[in-house]
Protein backbone atom coordinates (compact mmCIF):
# COMPACT_ATOMS: atom_id res chain seq x y z
CA UNK A 1 0.00 0.00 0.00
CA UNK A 2 1.60 3.22 -1.13
CA UNK A 3 1.35 6.12 1.25
CA UNK A 4 2.32 9.77 0.98
CA UNK A 5 5.38 9.02 3.12
CA UNK A 6 6.87 6.85 0.34
CA UNK A 7 6.88 9.73 -2.10
CA UNK A 8 8.10 12.28 0.44
CA UNK A 9 11.01 10.08 1.49
CA UNK A 10 11.89 9.42 -2.16
CA UNK A 11 12.08 13.11 -2.92
CA UNK A 12 14.05 13.70 0.29
CA UNK A 13 16.60 11.13 -0.91
CA UNK A 14 16.87 12.80 -4.32
CA UNK A 15 17.23 16.22 -2.71
CA UNK A 16 20.00 14.99 -0.39
CA UNK A 17 21.85 13.33 -3.27
CA UNK A 18 21.80 16.54 -5.27
CA UNK A 19 22.98 18.48 -2.23
CA UNK A 20 25.92 16.07 -1.91
CA UNK A 21 26.54 16.61 -5.63
CA UNK A 22 26.90 20.35 -5.09
CA UNK A 23 29.62 19.64 -2.52
CA UNK A 24 31.43 16.94 -4.50
CA UNK A 25 31.50 18.74 -7.85
CA UNK A 26 32.11 22.23 -6.56
CA UNK A 27 34.50 23.04 -9.42
CA UNK A 28 32.41 22.11 -12.43
CA UNK A 29 29.62 24.59 -13.13
CA UNK A 30 27.83 22.27 -15.56
CA UNK A 31 27.40 19.53 -12.95
CA UNK A 32 26.34 22.17 -10.43
CA UNK A 33 23.54 23.24 -12.78
CA UNK A 34 22.51 19.60 -13.20
CA UNK A 35 22.33 19.22 -9.41
CA UNK A 36 20.05 22.24 -9.23
CA UNK A 37 17.79 20.60 -11.81
CA UNK A 38 17.72 17.45 -9.65
CA UNK A 39 16.70 19.51 -6.62
CA UNK A 40 13.85 21.07 -8.58
CA UNK A 41 12.77 17.58 -9.64
CA UNK A 42 12.61 16.47 -5.99
CA UNK A 43 10.55 19.52 -5.07
CA UNK A 44 8.19 18.90 -7.99
CA UNK A 45 7.68 15.30 -6.88
CA UNK A 46 6.68 16.60 -3.45
CA UNK A 47 4.18 19.01 -5.00
CA UNK A 48 2.60 16.32 -7.16
CA UNK A 49 2.39 13.82 -4.30
CA UNK A 50 0.58 16.32 -2.10
CA UNK A 51 -1.67 17.34 -4.98
CA UNK A 52 -2.65 13.68 -5.50
CA UNK A 53 -3.28 12.86 -1.87
CA UNK A 54 -5.16 16.09 -1.12
CA UNK A 55 -7.19 15.88 -4.35
CA UNK A 56 -6.27 19.42 -5.27
CA UNK A 57 -4.96 20.44 -8.70
CA UNK A 58 -3.22 23.55 -7.35
CA UNK A 59 -0.06 21.53 -6.74
CA UNK A 60 0.09 20.43 -10.35
CA UNK A 61 -0.40 24.00 -11.55
CA UNK A 62 2.55 25.04 -9.39
CA UNK A 63 4.69 22.29 -10.86
CA UNK A 64 3.78 23.65 -14.29
CA UNK A 65 5.08 27.10 -13.31
CA UNK A 66 8.21 25.65 -11.68
CA UNK A 67 8.98 23.79 -14.91
CA UNK A 68 8.61 27.04 -16.85
CA UNK A 69 10.92 28.96 -14.57
CA UNK A 70 13.44 26.08 -14.48
CA UNK A 71 13.58 25.96 -18.28
CA UNK A 72 14.23 29.72 -18.44
CA UNK A 73 16.84 29.41 -15.69
CA UNK A 74 18.67 26.61 -17.48
CA UNK A 75 18.70 28.55 -20.75
CA UNK A 76 20.05 31.75 -19.18
CA UNK A 77 22.53 29.85 -16.99
CA UNK A 78 23.97 28.00 -19.95
CA UNK A 79 24.14 31.22 -21.97
CA UNK A 80 26.11 32.87 -19.16
CA UNK A 81 28.32 29.77 -19.04
CA UNK A 82 29.07 30.00 -22.76
CA UNK A 83 29.95 33.71 -22.50
CA UNK A 84 32.12 32.98 -19.47
CA UNK A 85 34.00 30.24 -21.26
CA UNK A 86 34.48 32.46 -24.30
CA UNK A 87 36.04 35.19 -22.17
CA UNK A 88 38.06 33.24 -19.58
CA UNK A 89 38.60 29.83 -21.28
CA UNK A 90 37.63 28.01 -18.07
CA UNK A 91 34.55 26.85 -16.18
CA UNK A 92 36.37 26.17 -12.95
CA UNK A 93 34.56 27.96 -10.14
CA UNK A 94 37.81 28.76 -8.33
CA UNK A 95 39.16 30.69 -11.33
CA UNK A 96 36.13 32.96 -11.39
CA UNK A 97 37.30 35.36 -8.69
CA UNK A 98 37.07 38.68 -10.53
CA UNK A 99 34.56 40.00 -8.02
CA UNK A 100 36.80 39.08 -5.05
CA UNK A 101 33.86 37.57 -3.21
CA UNK B 1 1.48 -4.20 -8.20
CA UNK B 2 1.71 -0.45 -7.68
CA UNK B 3 4.26 -0.87 -4.95
CA UNK B 4 6.50 -2.96 -7.22
CA UNK B 5 6.35 -0.30 -9.93
CA UNK B 6 7.09 2.38 -7.36
CA UNK B 7 10.12 0.59 -5.94
CA UNK B 8 11.56 -0.31 -9.35
CA UNK B 9 11.36 3.23 -10.65
CA UNK B 10 12.55 4.82 -7.42
CA UNK B 11 15.56 2.49 -7.47
CA UNK B 12 16.25 3.67 -11.02
CA UNK B 13 15.86 7.26 -9.92
CA UNK B 14 18.14 7.04 -6.89
CA UNK B 15 20.86 5.03 -8.65
CA UNK B 16 20.97 7.28 -11.68
CA UNK B 17 20.95 10.39 -9.46
CA UNK B 18 23.97 8.93 -7.66
CA UNK B 19 25.65 8.34 -11.01
CA UNK B 20 24.94 11.94 -12.06
CA UNK B 21 26.98 13.31 -9.19
CA UNK B 22 29.81 10.73 -9.30
CA UNK B 23 30.70 10.08 -12.96
CA UNK B 24 33.71 11.94 -14.28
CA UNK B 25 32.43 12.77 -17.74
CA UNK B 26 29.79 15.54 -17.91
CA UNK B 27 28.27 13.96 -21.03
CA UNK B 28 27.58 10.76 -19.09
CA UNK B 29 26.23 12.80 -16.21
CA UNK B 30 23.77 14.42 -18.62
CA UNK B 31 22.63 11.03 -19.89
CA UNK B 32 22.13 9.72 -16.36
CA UNK B 33 20.12 12.85 -15.62
CA UNK B 34 17.91 11.93 -18.59
CA UNK B 35 17.40 8.48 -17.02
CA UNK B 36 16.48 10.13 -13.73
CA UNK B 37 13.88 12.26 -15.49
CA UNK B 38 12.38 9.23 -17.22
CA UNK B 39 12.06 7.31 -13.95
CA UNK B 40 10.60 10.37 -12.30
CA UNK B 41 8.03 10.70 -15.09
CA UNK B 42 6.96 7.13 -14.35
CA UNK B 43 6.57 8.00 -10.67
CA UNK B 44 4.46 11.02 -11.65
CA UNK B 45 2.28 8.74 -13.78
CA UNK B 46 1.64 6.66 -10.67
CA UNK B 47 0.41 9.86 -9.02
CA UNK B 48 -2.01 10.45 -11.92
CA UNK B 49 -0.24 13.57 -13.15
CA UNK B 50 -0.18 12.41 -16.76
CA UNK B 51 0.12 15.84 -18.34
CA UNK B 52 3.09 16.85 -16.21
CA UNK B 53 4.83 13.50 -16.78
CA UNK B 54 4.61 14.01 -20.54
CA UNK B 55 5.68 17.64 -20.18
CA UNK B 56 8.65 16.55 -18.10
CA UNK B 57 9.83 14.27 -20.87
CA UNK B 58 9.15 16.75 -23.67
CA UNK B 59 10.53 19.87 -22.00
CA UNK B 60 13.32 18.45 -19.86
CA UNK B 61 14.57 15.49 -21.85
CA UNK B 62 13.73 16.99 -25.21
CA UNK B 63 14.84 20.57 -24.71
CA UNK B 64 16.79 21.30 -21.55
CA UNK B 65 18.98 18.20 -21.56
CA UNK B 66 19.73 18.60 -25.27
CA UNK B 67 20.80 22.17 -24.47
CA UNK B 68 23.03 20.82 -21.68
CA UNK B 69 24.58 18.29 -24.05
CA UNK B 70 25.21 20.97 -26.67
CA UNK B 71 27.01 23.16 -24.15
CA UNK B 72 28.99 20.26 -22.66
CA UNK B 73 30.17 19.14 -26.07
CA UNK B 74 30.94 22.65 -27.33
CA UNK B 75 33.12 23.64 -24.40
CA UNK B 76 36.61 22.23 -24.47
CA UNK B 77 36.93 21.47 -20.77
CA UNK B 78 39.90 20.06 -18.92
CA UNK B 79 38.22 17.26 -16.94
CA UNK B 80 41.14 16.21 -14.74
CA UNK B 81 41.50 19.67 -13.30
CA UNK B 82 37.79 19.92 -12.54
CA UNK B 83 37.77 16.62 -10.64
CA UNK B 84 40.72 17.51 -8.42
CA UNK B 85 38.90 18.07 -5.14
CA UNK B 86 36.59 15.08 -5.53
CA UNK B 87 37.94 12.83 -2.77
CA UNK B 88 38.72 15.71 -0.45
CA UNK B 89 35.13 16.97 -0.48
CA UNK B 90 33.51 13.53 -0.27
CA UNK B 91 33.30 13.21 3.56
CA UNK B 92 31.83 16.70 3.92
CA UNK B 93 29.32 15.94 1.19
CA UNK B 94 28.22 12.67 2.78
CA UNK B 95 27.87 14.27 6.20
CA UNK B 96 25.86 17.23 4.91
CA UNK B 97 23.64 15.02 2.77
CA UNK B 98 22.96 12.62 5.64
CA UNK B 99 22.20 15.52 7.97
CA UNK B 100 19.84 17.00 5.39
CA UNK B 101 18.10 13.67 4.87
CA UNK B 102 17.81 13.07 8.62
CA UNK B 103 16.25 16.50 9.08
CA UNK B 104 13.70 15.97 6.33
CA UNK B 105 12.99 12.43 7.50
CA UNK B 106 12.38 13.73 11.00
CA UNK B 107 9.56 15.82 9.55
CA UNK B 108 8.04 13.58 6.87
CA UNK B 109 8.80 10.19 8.40
CA UNK B 110 6.91 8.73 11.32
CA UNK B 111 3.17 8.81 11.03
CA UNK B 112 2.38 12.44 10.23
CA UNK B 113 1.61 11.55 6.60
CA UNK B 114 0.25 8.08 7.27
CA UNK B 115 -2.69 6.33 5.68
CA UNK B 116 -4.99 7.52 8.49
CA UNK B 117 -4.15 11.19 7.96
CA UNK B 118 -3.86 11.03 4.16
CA UNK B 119 -5.86 8.07 2.81
CA UNK B 120 -4.94 7.30 -0.76
CA UNK B 121 -7.65 8.70 -3.04
CA UNK B 122 -9.68 6.51 -5.34
CA UNK B 123 -8.34 5.95 -8.81
CA UNK B 124 -10.11 7.96 -11.48
CA UNK B 125 -12.14 6.29 -14.19
CA UNK B 126 -10.61 5.54 -17.56
CA UNK B 127 -12.27 8.55 -19.22
CA UNK B 128 -10.80 10.98 -16.69
CA UNK B 129 -8.72 13.65 -18.38
CA UNK B 130 -5.93 15.20 -16.37
CA UNK B 131 -5.30 17.76 -19.10
CA UNK B 132 -8.84 19.15 -19.13
CA UNK B 133 -8.91 19.37 -15.37
CA UNK B 134 -5.62 21.27 -15.32
CA UNK B 135 -6.76 23.51 -18.15
CA UNK B 136 -9.95 24.40 -16.37
CA UNK B 137 -8.09 25.93 -13.44
CA UNK B 138 -5.08 27.15 -15.42
CA UNK B 139 -7.07 29.42 -17.73
CA UNK B 140 -9.49 30.70 -15.10
CA UNK B 141 -8.07 30.84 -11.61
CA UNK B 142 -4.39 31.06 -12.52
CA UNK B 143 -4.64 33.02 -15.76
CA UNK B 144 -2.61 35.93 -14.40
CA UNK B 145 0.22 33.64 -13.26
CA UNK B 146 0.03 31.92 -16.62
CA UNK B 147 0.64 35.23 -18.39
CA UNK B 148 3.53 36.00 -16.05
CA UNK B 149 5.05 32.62 -16.95
CA UNK B 150 4.78 33.56 -20.62
CA UNK B 151 6.56 36.86 -19.92
CA UNK B 152 9.30 34.99 -18.01
CA UNK B 153 9.86 32.77 -21.03
CA UNK B 154 10.06 35.84 -23.26
CA UNK B 155 12.61 37.43 -20.94
CA UNK B 156 14.55 34.16 -21.01
CA UNK B 157 14.66 34.17 -24.80
CA UNK B 158 15.80 37.80 -24.97
CA UNK B 159 18.42 37.30 -22.24
CA UNK B 160 19.89 34.15 -23.78
CA UNK B 161 20.11 35.68 -27.24
CA UNK B 162 21.51 39.03 -26.13
CA UNK B 163 24.10 37.35 -23.91
CA UNK B 164 25.51 35.10 -26.59
CA UNK B 165 25.17 37.43 -29.58
CA UNK B 166 28.45 38.90 -30.66
CA UNK B 167 29.45 41.17 -33.54
CA UNK B 168 32.64 40.26 -35.29
CA UNK B 169 34.34 43.19 -37.08
CA UNK B 170 34.40 41.66 -40.55
CA UNK B 171 31.03 39.96 -40.63
CA UNK B 172 28.66 41.00 -43.41
CA UNK B 173 25.28 42.24 -42.31
CA UNK B 174 22.18 43.42 -44.10
CA UNK B 175 21.45 47.11 -43.65
CA UNK B 176 17.70 47.04 -43.70
CA UNK B 177 17.18 50.79 -43.48
CA UNK B 178 19.38 51.39 -46.53
CA UNK B 179 17.57 48.67 -48.42
CA UNK B 180 14.19 50.18 -47.67
CA UNK B 181 15.22 53.75 -48.43
CA UNK B 182 16.74 52.97 -51.79
CA UNK B 183 15.35 54.79 -54.84
CA UNK B 184 15.08 53.61 -58.40
CA UNK B 185 17.53 56.26 -59.62
CA UNK B 186 20.27 54.72 -57.48
CA UNK B 187 19.76 51.29 -58.97
CA UNK B 188 19.12 52.09 -62.64
CA UNK B 189 21.49 54.24 -64.61
CA UNK B 190 20.35 55.43 -68.03
CA UNK B 191 23.30 55.93 -70.32
CA UNK B 192 23.02 58.05 -73.43
CA UNK B 193 24.92 56.50 -76.33
CA UNK B 194 25.63 58.21 -79.63
CA UNK B 195 24.26 56.29 -82.57
CA UNK B 196 26.97 55.19 -84.94
CA UNK B 197 26.86 54.11 -88.53
CA UNK B 198 27.69 50.51 -89.26
CA UNK B 199 31.12 49.82 -90.53
CA UNK B 200 29.88 47.73 -93.44
CA UNK B 201 26.64 46.31 -94.67
CA UNK B 202 25.96 42.69 -93.92
CA UNK B 203 25.98 40.51 -96.97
Amino acid sequence: MLTLTHYLVLSAIIFSISLAGVFINRKNIIILLMCVELMLLAVNTNFIAFSHYLNDTAGQVFVFFILTVAAAEAAIGLAILVVLFRNKRTINVEDLDTLKG
Amino acid sequence: MEIIVFYVFSAFMVLSALMVITVHNPVRAAFFLVLTFFASAAIWLLLEAEFLAVILIIVYVGAVMVLFLFVVMMLDVNLAELKAGFVKNLPVAVIVALAMFATIYFVVGGNQFDVEKFPSPERHAADYSNISELGQVLYTEYVFSFEIAAVILLVGIIAAISLTLRRRPNTRHQKVEDQVAVKSEERLRVVKLESQPRKEERK
